[in-house]
């Protein structure tokens, strides 16, 4: 019997371009404590983090971020190179044991002390991509044409897409406020403009899983998991139908996406999105990241945590039923990670 | 991005890997000058290959084939302003590139020539695009013996020139020497009594030599035109207009260009003056004369000028 298990709490900092002389410890403590004090838990059954060491350029980075949890009397933990969402996902499966009831689950980033697409250059095969120095931006941009250019959508789309998400980011107090975008913007790799490239921030973001009844307990009304997947695609770019994502396609199906009334999306580009959507099949009756996603703030390894506590949010402020979160990692969508909750635990 | 680094993440020498005998193989044959893929079970060529079938996981075959060394296209982003790490340092493209007889696609450069800094993609770069490889002279065994891919040869351009001394003839010579005294002379037919300008010294209609001078004003009538839009250096814009012009007394028509209106209101019958260039700029040239402008006279009926057509 697969026991309920629940977000019931999530907080985050208000993400920033700039950088803010904030250690990473220093920019993750105040999340943390301000999650203990809403919960009332003080010692979790499990911590899992996600953030990436080449952010700040020190192995074992994320060590010295636990310092801002409180690691004694010791405590179980373990830590994703990735996005935090799969973070979550490692805490959900260690909350499916049975013996603990809840758990803590953060991510952070600061990939402003350094060139944040040199730095996911590093990400790439060491045979044959990482050696060329292709950057992020340009591989996205690939993606975006291959995309384009099969689904007949056009630039005009991918600015609409850009234009709802800085409208919806500034109604979001923790997102970047960003105008509108401006439709004579040169090209930054084409056929991807400024606007349609997420604006990477500094920030955190933690969730508290509980597992049951102490999730009733915690949160008078619990966003409980009742679908979590993820996939992956083949690493190498050319290798697999890049105008696609198969699989979020497979992801989605896996854990339920059907019917869900919100979705969060970790789309870093505006191509990214329509893809998303498509893999996800969203009709346009489902609202897509109203908290303007991580085209207003890309938490680098904390924005799709952020992608399921805001999500999440809507099924504790009443606002939602059935909603899904969404992350991402690796080049050009490779990786894909689910999350549906709903308002009431199902079966 | 930090302008000076007070931090730096370094291997100093490099980051040694093993490759294993798929990946080897591979590099081994591109520091040979050959491209090569390798087949899976299932048949497909991978370029760049894998140990493994990208679909299922399976281990691939030992069969190894040659591909390209001709590539097409099918995906590509224009860098108009390329960072520090890329491979070249003017706009280019990043393209995933299959060679001819592989089923998967290579990320490389796509090098479409010289471009300034922040150009935006040339017309040419499109999906579908037939490149080939150039080759590094010095190769290692590393993806980067490719130096980058570059399109096919479709067309080519060869300079061209010759060099003349033109003589204009005698009745031309003395054409433009009136042109460089700012006058513009034509000869009147002893026969028909037309008076042809420029002149040639023959009636082109009676096949007579003619010998009296005529000084003709500049002043006269567009009898038709043509709406250019090819740029020519001579022409102040594009689109310009050239026209036959029948100057007043003129028995033939003068092939000139026609400005100081716009070119859609350039009409038939249209009265035209010489505008003439400042007189310190004048040469043994018609280029004395820059163009024809309009004046403010009536349009001469058309049945005036229907035989100068």
């Amino acid at each position: 019997m697969t026991r309920e298990i629940a977000v019931v709490a999530f907080v985050q900092t208000r993400h920033r371009t700039r950088e803010d002389g904030l250690s990473e410890v220093e920019m993750l403590a105040p999340v943390i404590t301000e999650i203990k004090e809403r919960t009332g838990v003080n010692r979790f059954g499990f911590t899992c983090s996600g953030s990436c060491d080449y952010l700040a350029g020190t192995p074992f980075a994320f060590v010295q971020a636990l310092d801002a949890v409180g690691a004694w009397p010791p405590i179980s933990e373990s830590h994703v190179e990735m996005d935090a969402a799969w973070a979550l996902y490692e805490a959900y499966v260690r909350l499916l044991h049975d013996d603990i009831d809840t758990a803590l689950v953060y991510g952070f980033g600061k990939p402003s002390q350094g060139d944040f697409r040199e730095v996911m250059t590093q990400q790439l095969d060491p045979y044959y991509l990482a050696p060329l120095g292709p950057d992020q931006v340009s591989l996205a941009a690939l993606q975006a044409r291959a995309h384009m250019e099969r689904a007949g959508a056009k630039e005009d789309d991918l600015r609409a897409v850009a234009a709802r998400a800085r409208a919806a980011g500034r109604d979001n107090p923790f997102a970047l406020h960003l105008d509108d975008p401006a439709p004579d913007e040169d090209y930054e790799v084409a056929p991807l403009r400024p606007y349609d490239i997420a604006p990477t921030t500094d920030g955190a973001a933690a969730i508290v899983l509980a597992a049951g009844d102490k999730a009733r307990e915690l949160c008078e009304r619990p966003a409980w998991i009742t679908g979590i997947d993820h996939r992956a695609d083949a690493h190498g770019l050319g290798a697999r139908d890049l105008s696609r994502s198969e699989s979020t396609r497979v992801a989605g199906e896996r854990a339920g996406a059907r019917g869900v009334e919100v979705a969060e999306l970790h789309a870093q580009f505006t191509h990214e999105e329509l893809i998303l959507r498509e893999a996800l099949g969203l009709g346009d009756d489902v609202t897509v990241n109203p908290s303007g996603g991580a085209m207003t703030a890309n938490t680098v390894m904390a924005a799709g945590l952020v992608r399921i506590g805001e999500a999440a949010a809507r099924i504790h402020d009443g606002t939602a039923g059935k909603v899904l979160g969404h992350a991402s990692s690796g080049p050009c969508l490779q990786q894909n990670l689910v999350c549906v909750m709903e308002g009431e635990p199902r079966g | 991005m930090p302008s000076s680094p007070n931090h730096v993440l370094e291997f100093p020498g490099g980051y040694t890997r093993s490759v294993g005998p798929v990946i080897g193989r591979f590099l081994s044959e591109l520091r040979d000058g050959r491209l090569m893929g390798v087949r899976t079970a299932a048949g497909r060529v991978l370029v760049p290959p894998t140990e493994y079938d990208p679909d299922n996981g399976a281990a691939v075959t030992d069969e190894w084939v040659e591909v390209g060394p001709v590539c097409t296209v099918e995906s590509w982003s224009w860098v108009p302003n390329p960072r520090r790490t890329h491979p070249l340092d003017r706009p280019f493209a990043w393209a995933l590139i299959r060679p001819d007889g592989a089923d998967t696609a290579l990320l490389h450069a796509l090098d479409m020539g010289v471009h300034e800094p922040g150009a935006g993609p040339p017309k040419q770069l499109r999906t579908g695009l037939r490149v080939r490889p150039k080759w590094r002279a010095e190769r290692g065994g590393h993806i980067g013996d490719i130096e980058c891919f570059r399109p096919e040869v479709t067309m080519i351009n060869a300079p061209t020139r010759l060099e003349y001394e033109l003589r204009p003839g005698k009745a031309l010579d003395r054409f433009l020497e009136g042109i460089s005294q700012g006058r513009i002379l034509g000869h009147r037919c002893p026969v028909c009594e037309q008076v042809i300008v420029p002149m040639k010294g023959l009636c082109p209609k009676d096949g007579v030599p003619t010998a009296e001078e005529v000084e003709l004003p500049g002043t006269g009538t567009v009898t038709t035109f043509a709406v250019n839009n090819i740029p020519d250096p001579r022409a102040p814009e594009v689109p310009f207009v050239s026209a036959y012009v029948l100057l007043d007394g003129a028995g033939m028509t003068m092939l000139a260009l026609v400005a100081g209106i716009p070119a859609d209101q350039v009409r038939m019958g249209m009265r035209v003056r010489a505008a003439w260039r400042p007189r310190e700029e004048w040469g043994r040239t018609m280029d004395n004369i820059r163009w024809f402008e309009p004046i403010d006279e009536p349009d001469v009926p058309f049945d005036q000028i229907k035989d100068y057509l």
